[in-house]
């Protein structure tokens, strides 16, 4: 009896072996295929100008200078300002003019309500080609701001469709009481937003913040349409291209660069990982 | 806009049906303004940023328009135009079709499967989950060019390996046969974001069911098949919709690639034209680009946008529905 029961046992732990072998060897498989192309790139970073023309995988000498002089190229460091520029006032006026809108959708009840969310959607969902015409020659000719940040930032202080979205959903899990419970300790609407509202839902205005920092700081159309005609006013995503035409040969500057422009992104993400996975998750949670 | 109307008519409507107190009715007015307050960014942003432009974007698709001689009338002109001359329309159609069969397909079925990955894996989770969701995170336009170095013919380490293996080494971007597989590539690698969502989806699943699917002695494929599919098919679908959203807005990764292959960077009215090598890489995007920003061709441009808009809000209207809708707006 007892022999059945531990060579019945041991058949379970035995598969239960077989299958973390199993999960873990597809994992390391996958690691692979995930992360070799950074390894990559940063090899390739390191090495001479001259075995960068080659395919070798390991350099020969190990050229830190190359990150020096990608850094010194004319134009790199103005980039790295606009980047900045941009993505800091678009994240933070995109998180001030979105969090009202996302309260009201959540809390507020009002006839068309249903209606304003779903044009809340669909302007999420709207490709910016759509209404780049008109926009281009409304910044250009009535506003003459092209060549300038401007026209990428101004339009973050009237609301992003998706992290009002975002927010919303968010708001509608925080139970309706501590509404009530304010409004009978005198708070007003405002009041009760910024003191009991806001400090509950900080994970999600954080997870909203990074993405549109991360939005910014990657956009590559709206610098293209409303910026490149003046060099001064280029971002980093519209520079890196340029860059690796100037350098077309020297694949070792363009992936120094091209790590770079990656480098701010994966440290943010390295200090915030736990709000950025619950902003990703919310993304799926259904409405 | 509605929301005021709607306010206003149920304060005018009301007294004829009930008298409203004069407190009552000042609270109500005292309301709607409040409302309109928390909403107003959005709601000026929604004017100007979405109405106006797209009213002027259907103006324009009737207009013969340079942006120097002023507008004129041509009716239909600019639609003919597109549907039969304008050389890559249908080209470009063609790609975006392949890419939403392909992509999204390969994308849902790698995320889906790196998901599942992931909820089984014992040792070393943080690692192997932040492996897996980094490149998601790089920039496109840094992403697409570590991309064109690693399959460059040549230098590429991909191409070397894959010469070193006995492998065909295609021209990757450079071989209009190969270049949307390449991007193919490209999206596959930045999965993160759909592993995350059906990673929480997969551990949502309650265990109960599959210990009783076990004890009915089911085995792993029946498992899925029966217990895990029915629970997350809302989020496959869910991933379908916003992948085939996503890809018929697909222009970044695609004029990037096709610029540093080609080793021509476009500005305006230069001589690069999307597409290289020889249009495999169109997208219905950068024929806006092209028609309104590289050929001065406004009212064209106007037609595709209207285009592109249709067969988004299409497949928005997907995700918007009362009952399946994943965005339903019902509470």
């Amino acid at each position: 009896m007892t022999d059945i029961l531990s060579s019945a046992a041991r058949v379970a732990r035995r598969r239960a072996a077989l299958q973390w072998v199993a999960v873990h060897s597809v994992a390391v498989v996958a690691a692979l295929f995930f992360l070799l192309p950074f390894v990559f790139v940063f090899l390739t970073s390191v090495m001479t100008d001259r075995q960068a023309l080659t395919s070798d995988f390991w350099p020969q000498h190990w050229e830190w200078g190359n990150y020096a002089k990608a850094w010194e190229t004319p134009g790199f460091l103005t980039w790295w300002r606009n980047t900045l520029v941009y993505a800091g006032a678009g994240t933070a006026l995109t998180v001030v003019s979105s969090v009202p809108v996302a309260y009201a959708l959540a809390r507020f009840r009002f006839r068309g309500r249903n209606l304003a969310l779903m044009a809340v959607i669909s302007m999420m969902m709207l490709p910016p080609q759509v209404t780049v015409i008109p926009m281009y020659l409304f910044w250009a000719k009535q506003l003459h701001l092209t060549g300038t940040l401007w026209p990428l930032i101004i339009p973050m202080a009237f609301g992003d469709a998706f992290t009002i979205f975002l927010l919303r959903q968010f708001l509608l899990t925080i139970p309706k009481e501590y509404v009530e419970a304010a409004r009978i300790d005198g708070c007003g609407d405002v009041r009760t937003l910024l003191r009991v509202i806001l400090p509950m839902a900080k994970p999600a205005v954080a997870a909203v913040a990074l993405f549109q920092f991360f939005y910014c700081w990657n956009d590559y159309f709206g610098p293209q349409i409303y910026s490149s005609e003046n060099p001064g006013a280029w971002t980093l995503s519209y520079g890196l291209e340029s860059f690796k035409s100037a350098h077309h040969t020297n694949w070792n500057l363009t992936m120094a660069a091209t790590l770079l422009v990656m480098a701010p992104v994966i440290v943010l993400f390295f200090f915030a990982q736990k709000a950025f996975i619950e902003g990703v998750t919310l993304t799926g949670v259904k409405g | 806009m509605a929301l005021a109307l709607g306010s206003r008519k149920a304060a005018a409507t009301a007294p004829t049906a009930l008298p409203v107190p004069p407190a009552l009715r000042r609270k109500r007015r005292r309301e709607a303004a409040r409302t309109l307050a928390f909403l107003s960014p959005w709601l000026i942003g929604f004017g100007v940023f979405f109405a106006y432009p797209l009213l002027s974007t259907v103006y324009f698709s009737f207009m013969k328009y340079d942006g120097f001689r002023p507008p004129v009338f041509t009716g239909l002109r600019n639609w003919t135009y597109v549907f039969t001359d304008y050389p890559f329309f249908w080209e470009g159609l063609r790609n975006t079709l392949w890419l939403v069969v392909v992509m999204v397909t390969l994308r849902v079925v790698f995320g889906l499967g790196i998901g599942l990955l992931v909820t089984k894996i014992r040792s070393g989770l943080g690692f192997f989950r932040t492996a897996f969701y980094l490149p998601y995170l790089a920039p496109p336009v840094a992403a697409t060019i570590a991309f064109a170095f690693l399959l460059n013919p040549g230098t590429g380490p991909v191409d070397h390996y894959l010469g070193k293996l006995g492998l065909p080494q295609p021209g990757w971007f450079n071989d209009p046969n190969w270049s949307k597989p390449a991007l193919t590539m490209l999206a596959v690698w930045g999965i993160g974001d759909l592993m995350v969502i059906f990673m929480a989806a997969l551990l949502d699943v309650p265990t109960e069911q599959y210990e009783a699917a076990e004890l009915d002695g089911a085995g792993p494929w029946q498992r899925f098949r029966y217990v895990t599919f029915p629970n997350i098919s809302p989020i496959v679908m869910f991933a379908v919709v916003t992948g085939v959203i996503q890809t018929m807005q697909y222009y970044t990764q695609a004029i990037v690639a096709g610029q540093v292959a080609s080793g021509i960077i476009g500005g305006s009215g230069e001589q690069f034209e999307p597409g290289y090598p020889n249009g495999s890489t169109w997208t219905l995007p950068q024929m806006v680009y092209n028609l309104g920003f590289q050929r001065f061709d406004t009212g064209s441009a106007c037609v595709v946008a209207l285009i592109l808009f249709a067969i988004s809000m299409a497949f928005t209207s997907l995700l918007l529905r009362r009952k399946s809708g994943f965005m339903s707006v019902e509470d």
